[in-house]
């Protein structure tokens, strides 16, 4: 992309992201009293920290990484047919170290967010009109979770597929709400072991952001996203 | 195969509930048209258009594409910045364009800074497809 497109697409995700900020009031209040509570008690810090972004991102994938490397089991299966994740999966008391500091947290596993979903893909990807039918029916209804739970985040990774146009309005619309709601987001440019994978796009798309690259599936890169995730929850 | 746009001046909107604004646009996208809204929806009210999308979806209606297209931070002088900053102040959700198509023509929605594209699906594919 010639460089001046790339500096107007960057103001534009700027401007996108600045308004929206008196309803996001009551959570800095909420945010600012469980901090001060928080250090009264010196309490261990313990989140939801949430995995968002649209369907075949690879979220499944980290998730499972995080689980299989701190738990020593996975927590979800995965599939190259999108929405395979179709229902909220939350594992309790996720604890990863990065030297002496210690973060304990639940991880939210969430069901790729669109604005489309036909059965027919799933038909044409190989599933049974029926079976295709009822998977479609559970993604819709898993879109709408995913929506919902976004309110009970206390940070999130929006884990974006590294080979894919960063400048999806469905990307815009979910850090959009994290900011609005004034959610801590890192965002994770995943599949970078790819051939296609853009790092650098995704950095254009959202230079407000901090960007970290990884191959869940590779473990590439996974203990910076440990380190980012210390400094992301802050 | 013909495409209807509809505009939808920010006025029709501007008095109604989140819910109404969500219901309209998507009552439209519903009648097989493509809306082209002056101005945008909060990010709150993108959510939630999204989740009503889905609650609708059935074998006839399979949801949306959708595409916000909005003017950025000036970046050249500061008279510039104070006139794109007062512009914003006094349009506010206004200032955009918002294009809401129903994913049985709209296909995909590309942006770019000077111009966006609308990518419809193949109409042999859509005859085909009522056909059936």
């Amino acid at each position: 992309m010639p460089k001046k497109a790339a500096e107007k697409k960057r103001t534009e995700m700027i401007g996108e992201d600045k308004k929206e900020v008196g309803f996001a009031s009551f959570n800095i209040l909420r945010k600012f009293i469980d901090k001060v509570i928080g250090s009264i008690f010196k309490k261990k810090k313990h989140i939801k920290l949430g995995l968002y972004g649209p369907p075949n991102g690879g979220k499944t994938t980290l998730a499972n990484r995080i689980c299989i490397d701190w738990l020593g089991e996975e927590m979800g299966s995965v599939s190259a047919i999108p929405h395979e994740t179709r229902e909220i999966q939350v594992k309790e008391q996720v604890n990863i170290k990065s030297g002496k500091k210690e973060l304990s947290f639940n991880l939210v596993d969430t069901p790729g967010i669109a604005t489309k979903i036909d059965y027919e893909d799933f038909v044409r990807k190989g599933i049974k009109k029926t079976d295709a039918k009822k998977r479609a029916r559970e993604a819709t209804k898993g879109v709408i979770d995913a929506i919902k739970w976004l309110d009970d985040m206390d940070a999130v990774l929006v884990v974006l597929d590294a080979t894919k146009d960063p400048y999806t309005q469905v990307n815009i619309t979910i850090i959009g709400n994290l900011v609005a709601r004034n959610i801590p987001v890192l965002v994770v440019g995943n599949k970078i072991d790819l051939r296609k994978a853009d790092l650098k796009g995704i950095e254009a798309a959202f230079p407000q952001y901090d960007v970290i690259g990884i191959s869940a599936k590779l473990g590439k890169n996974i203990d910076k996203l440990y380190e980012a995730l210390f400094v992301l929850v802050d | 195969m013909s495409l209807t746009l509809q505009f939808v001046p920010y006025n029709e909107i501007e008095g109604l509930s989140s819910i109404g604004r969500i219901n309209k646009l998507l009552k439209i996208a519903k009648e097989n048209k493509i809306v082209l809204l002056e101005g945008r929806l909060k990010k709150e009210e993108e959510a939630e258009l999204i989740k009503t999308t889905m609650e609708e979806i059935n074998d006839d209606f399979k949801g949306i594409e959708l595409g916000v297209i909005y003017p950025g931070k000036e970046h050249g002088d500061l008279l510039k910045k104070l006139k794109a900053g007062f512009v914003e102040l006094m349009l506010g959700d206004r200032v955009g364009l918002t294009i809401i198509g129903p994913a049985s023509i709209v296909k995909e929605i590309k942006k770019d800074p000077n111009k966006i594209e609308l990518l419809t699906t193949n109409p042999t594919k859509i005859g085909k497809k009522k056909k059936r």
